[in-house]
């Protein structure tokens, strides 16, 4: 009869939920696609930690690498500070600019991360968070390489390394600036 | 030295498991009963080498020995004393060995208690009780052995996470795991039944005490898991419906559900496939929620994962769901329900209703812990599916199954004629209208609220009708009122242990009621000597002070919060750990019978003169824990006199 | 704090300067702590882990609910001032997934399992009754007698 095959339906219906679950092992649930890939990058103008005003649109026509860190962020921002500072050194001449932006902390404590580590590319602070919201930053450090036609092109979450770093920028640089 | 040892008993104790668990399948099949206790002398023996091997790895965490890398990164020389031992089990490690241990333990008590008793059913209780255990020691050995060396050997530890630093952390894992491992006795004599066919009434009645015993620890550590979330994490709520979470309820659910259908079929000798499938799945979702909690599949507050270890636990849950299920497959034609019933109008009916809805909630907490997988898998999009979800969806359920409670007790089996219907229900259904009319006229909203309260009304009065009529019983043959009420309690302790169980429930459900609907609160930025109010209460902040404790540094603020009269000083703080990367919250709260007054600090001045803090009033969660304690009593007065009658 | 209002200032301007594009005009609505909160709930906080904005005592949630408090201000709908954040963060950031598409299955789930629940035991009702139906009547008892026994017997659970 068919209900002798139709039970073994029972311990079959288990595969899909296993089919599923092992599919979770692909993914990270801390990784978040963002929705601004391919979109204008949002304005905005912050001040930096001498006072300046610094705004997003006067870089317009430049390769910009947006990267949002915190002094507490460790081991990540620690890491990926020097090869910030060391990538910004080699493409500063070629039209490339690196902004940080430094969110969720103290001005004594982001003054001296940037101490620490010389870093000589402009820093911001975020104070209100809300760059950091219209950028749809969910934790840090998080960079974000705009195009010459400041375009939102790539979302690097987690510490950025020389090659990321390298290849992304030679892509963009390689567009023609129309 | 000491990490070898412990190393060498966990490889031994694997060994003893495999071999026990071998021995007792095949003297089952041979009949050769020294197979058979071989293979309890090998659970004794596993018994002895894991309690070792848990009490070596104590004496690690009591020896700040930071050779061993679990110790290292689980306690620092700043740890009170109390908190090295209850370190032991606060990291992913030790967790498994805390878990491995029960389930030895268990098995300890099974091998006493049933040795002579189920003859049939008993050598294969020991295989799968033996097998689980197998492939939690491998995890031990393999995926997460807590006993590896670090070397260099650092001169100092990492510290335990600060969160953990609480007396939860002593009781709510212990509780939740007496839980979760319980859960695997009643598993593992429903495979027994299916294996060796005897799938009548013996495994149910054998497993009954034991289904009741691991569904009170499954409460006690949900209700534990709701006071340390609430007085130490500092948001001002005992829920969040965070995956970990719901893997602990899911269970629940199911057991809950395992324990009103086992008494259909000890009645009515019904329902045979119904209630293996609901151990199964009991069993299943245990072992999904550890796979959840230790995998890093969902994102959760707590989960503690590294590594391969989520193969291994994916692995051993296929392996238990197609092994269960397919053995549930082999067994159909015996589980034929040849079920008769009289009426539809029963208690075996409401018990069927009682089913349905909460395996449906089981169903909906697990369908909506997993959809955002599913999500990806499919779409590629990710979504979150949250409190406000679960909240929405599982209300409905939650107040049918209120509303079953009252009709539960006074509806007859087997039939329910109209005449006693009536009798029972007219009257508490009737007052249950007025009470939900009376509140809605007091002005009390939303109107779930209303619900719940006049459901609460409805069913507490059902319940004292019951007792009231059955007292009365009593009396009239002679008895006076007190003796009439304790020789009614201990005789009949399954149903009025039952009853207090369900009084529990309603107070839990109407300080959750209280605390959604009514609670309150604000967060505002004051100036030292600024007070702001809330609720009647008013809150002065008075200033801040900075300490040194024996791991962390500490700055508490100082509140004085006046209630017309009441007066008290709130302290809460915020704690500075080293290895910690953001401060962690220290709330303080003063407690009441209606409402509770709770206060975090938020940010503050460097000189002391400022202070954000969130002021939160909230009404009735103490009728939670209350409501615990009346479950706790209640779960008692069912299981213990039961031991004294079987005896 | 004396940071928040050295940029006071800073975030008037900002203020200010947001409104412009926003075209709702300078008017600033009150705006009550229950309007945020009912905003705030429905947003994931997203340096947490499921925790609502309302909820969370992180920064960044009491960044997100100023956030939150000022375009309401300015005369953004609670459903605007969602699809804000939904732009930037997708979908994730919804603590409830949007009933639509995809996402009724979830919200069916729950439906589904309870109807087919119902109908299991609707059925199985049916069969056992018809089958109790068809067994032989029983000896005939004087209905008042059977009343005290079947009281009688209903001692135990």
């Amino acid at each position: 009869m068919t209900s002798r095959l139709l039970r073994w339906l029972i311990p079959l219906s288990a595969v899909p939920l296993l089919a599923l679950l092992a599919y979770g092992f692909r993914v990270n649930p801390r990784e978040v696609p963002s929705p601004l890939v391919g979109r204008p990058a949002p304005p905005f103008e912050l001040q930096s930690f001498d006072g300046a005003p610094v705004a997003l649109e006067s870089q317009r026509g430049k390769v910009v690498v947006l990267n949002f860190w915190a002094s507490w962020c460790y081991p990540a921002c620690y890491e990926e500070a020097p090869v910030l500072e060391r990538q910004w050194r080699a493409f500063r001449e070629r039209g490339v600019v690196v902004i940080g932006v430094d969110i969720q902390d103290t001005v004594e404590a982001g003054r001296k991360f940037t101490r620490d580590f010389s870093l000589s590319f402009t820093n911001l602070r975020d104070a209100t968070g809300k760059v950091s919201v219209d950028y749809g930053v969910y934790g840090v450090p998080e960079t974000f390489f705009i195009d010459r036609r400041g375009r939102i092109r790539v979302k690097h979450v987690g510490a950025v390394t020389d090659e990321v770093f390298r290849t992304t920028v030679e892509r963009l640089l390689s567009e023609p600036p129309g | 030295m000491i990490p070898e040892l412990g190393y060498g008993a966990a490889i031994a104790a694997l060994a003893l498991a495999v071999w026990g668990a071998v021995a007792a399948a095949a003297g089952a099949r041979t009949g050769r009963v020294a197979l058979v206790e071989s293979a309890q002398r090998a659970a004794l023996g596993v018994f002895a080498l894991v309690t070792g091997c848990f009490a070596l790895l104590t004496y690690a965490f009591l020896t700040f020995d930071f050779s061993v890398r679990y110790v290292a990164s689980t306690t620092n020389l700043g740890t009170p004393f109390y908190y090295r031992i209850t370190g032991v089990w606060g990291a992913l490690e030790g967790s498994i060995i805390l878990w491995t241990w029960m389930l030895t333990l268990y098995t300890l008590i099974v091998i006493l208690r049933h040795r002579e008793s189920a003859r049939e059913l008993y050598p294969w209780v020991l295989t799968v009780m033996l097998s689980v255990i197998a492939f939690f020691l491998l995890v031990v050995t393999v995926a997460a052995p807590p006993f590896e060396r670090l070397a260099p050997v650092p001169a100092d530890g990492r510290g335990l996470n600060p969160l953990l630093e609480d007396t939860g952390m002593i009781t709510h894992p212990i509780a939740l795991y007496l839980g979760f491992t319980g859960v695997t006795v009643p598993f593992a004599f429903a495979l027994a039944a299916l294996i060796t066919g005897r799938v009548g009434d013996a495994w149910i009645t054998l497993t009954r005490r034991w289904a009741i015993i691991a569904w009170y620890f499954l409460s006690l550590g949900l209700l534990i898991g709701g006071w340390w979330s609430y007085h130490v994490l500092g948001w001002g709520g005992y829920w969040a419906w965070d995956p970990v979470e719901n893997a602990a309820f899911m269970p629940w659910l199911t057991a809950t559900a395992f324990l009103h259908s086992v008494m259909i079929q000890e009645r009515r000798r019904m329902l045979k496939l119904w209630n293996i499938a609901l151990v199964i799945m009991t069993f299943g979702l245990t072992v999904f929620g550890t796979f959840l909690t230790r995998s890093g599949v969902i994102a959760s507050v707590h989960a503690f994962t590294q590594g391969s270890i989520g193969v291994f636990f994916l692995s051993f849950l296929a392996l238990v769901l197609l092994t269960a299920l397919g053995l549930l497959a082999w067994r159909w034609d015996a589980l034929g329900a040849q079920g008769e019933l009289d009426s539809i109008v029963s208690r075996e009916s409401a018990f069927l209703l009682n089913n349905v809805l909460l395996v449906a909630a089981a169903f909906t907490v697990f369908f909506g812990t997993v959809f955002p997988l599913l999500s990806e898998a499919v779409r590629g999009v990710k979504v979150s599916v949250g409190a406000p979800f679960f909240n929405q969806v599982n209300v409905p359920l939650f107040l049918s199954l209120i509303f079953l409670m009252g009709v539960g007790p006074l509806i007859a089996w087997r039939r329910a004629s109209l005449d006693s219907l009536r009798r029972n229900f007219v009257w508490p259904v009737a007052i249950g209208v007025v009470a939900a009319v009376f509140f809605f006229a007091l002005g009390v909203r939303p109107a779930v609220a209303v619900l719940t309260l006049a459901l609460t009304v409805f069913v507490a009065l059902t319940i004292a009708v019951d007792f009231v009529r059955a007292t009365r019983a009593r009396r009239r043959t002679g008895e006076r009122l007190l003796p009439a009420i304790g020789g009614l309690l201990r005789r009949h302790n399954r149903r009025y242990g039952g009853f207090v169980v369900h009084l529990g429930v309603l107070v839990i459900a109407l300080g959750v009621t209280g605390s959604q609907a009514w609670s309150v609160h604000t967060e505002t930025t004051l100036r030292r000597g600024e007070t702001t109010e809330l609720a009647g209460y008013r809150v002065r902040f008075d200033g801040l002070s900075a300490s040194d404790e024996s791991n962390h540094s500490k700055v508490t603020g100082s509140f004085t919060v006046t209630n017309g009269r009441v007066a008290g000083v709130l302290r809460p703080a915020k704690k500075f750990y080293p290895q910690e990367q953001s401060p962690i919250a220290a709330v303080d709260y003063r407690l009441g019978f209606r409402e509770d007054i709770y206060l975090v600090l938020g940010d503050f001045s460097r000189d002391g003169s400022e202070a954000t803090v969130k002021l939160q009033v909230n009404r009735l969660v103490s009728w939670i824990w209350l409501g615990g304690v009346v479950l706790t009593l209640g779960a008692l007065l069912a299981i213990l006199p039961e031991w004294r009658k079987a005896a | 704090m004396r940071r928040a209002r050295a940029l006071a200032p800073l975030l008037l301007a900002t203020l200010l300067a947001a409104a412009a594009p926003l075209g709702a005009g300078p008017a600033a609505r009150p705006v009550t702590a229950q309007q945020v909160d009912d905003v705030a709930a429905q947003l994931r906080c997203v340096v947490c882990q499921n925790l609502s904005v309302a909820d969370s005592p992180s920064e960044m949630a009491g960044q997100m609910r100023a956030i939150v408090r000022e375009r309401l201000a300015t005369g953004e709908t609670p459903e605007q001032v969602v699809q804000f954040f939904v732009e930037r963060y997708g979908e994730w950031i919804l603590l409830s997934p949007r009933p639509q598409g995809f996402n009724l299955l979830v919200w069916l789930g729950p439906v589904v399992a309870v109807a087919v629940g119902l109908a299991v035991v609707g059925v199985l009702l049916a069969r056992w009754t018809r089958r109790r139906a068809g067994a032989p009547a029983p000896a005939v008892v004087d209905p008042a007698m059977r009343e005290r026994i079947r009281r009688e017997t209903e001692a135990e659970p």
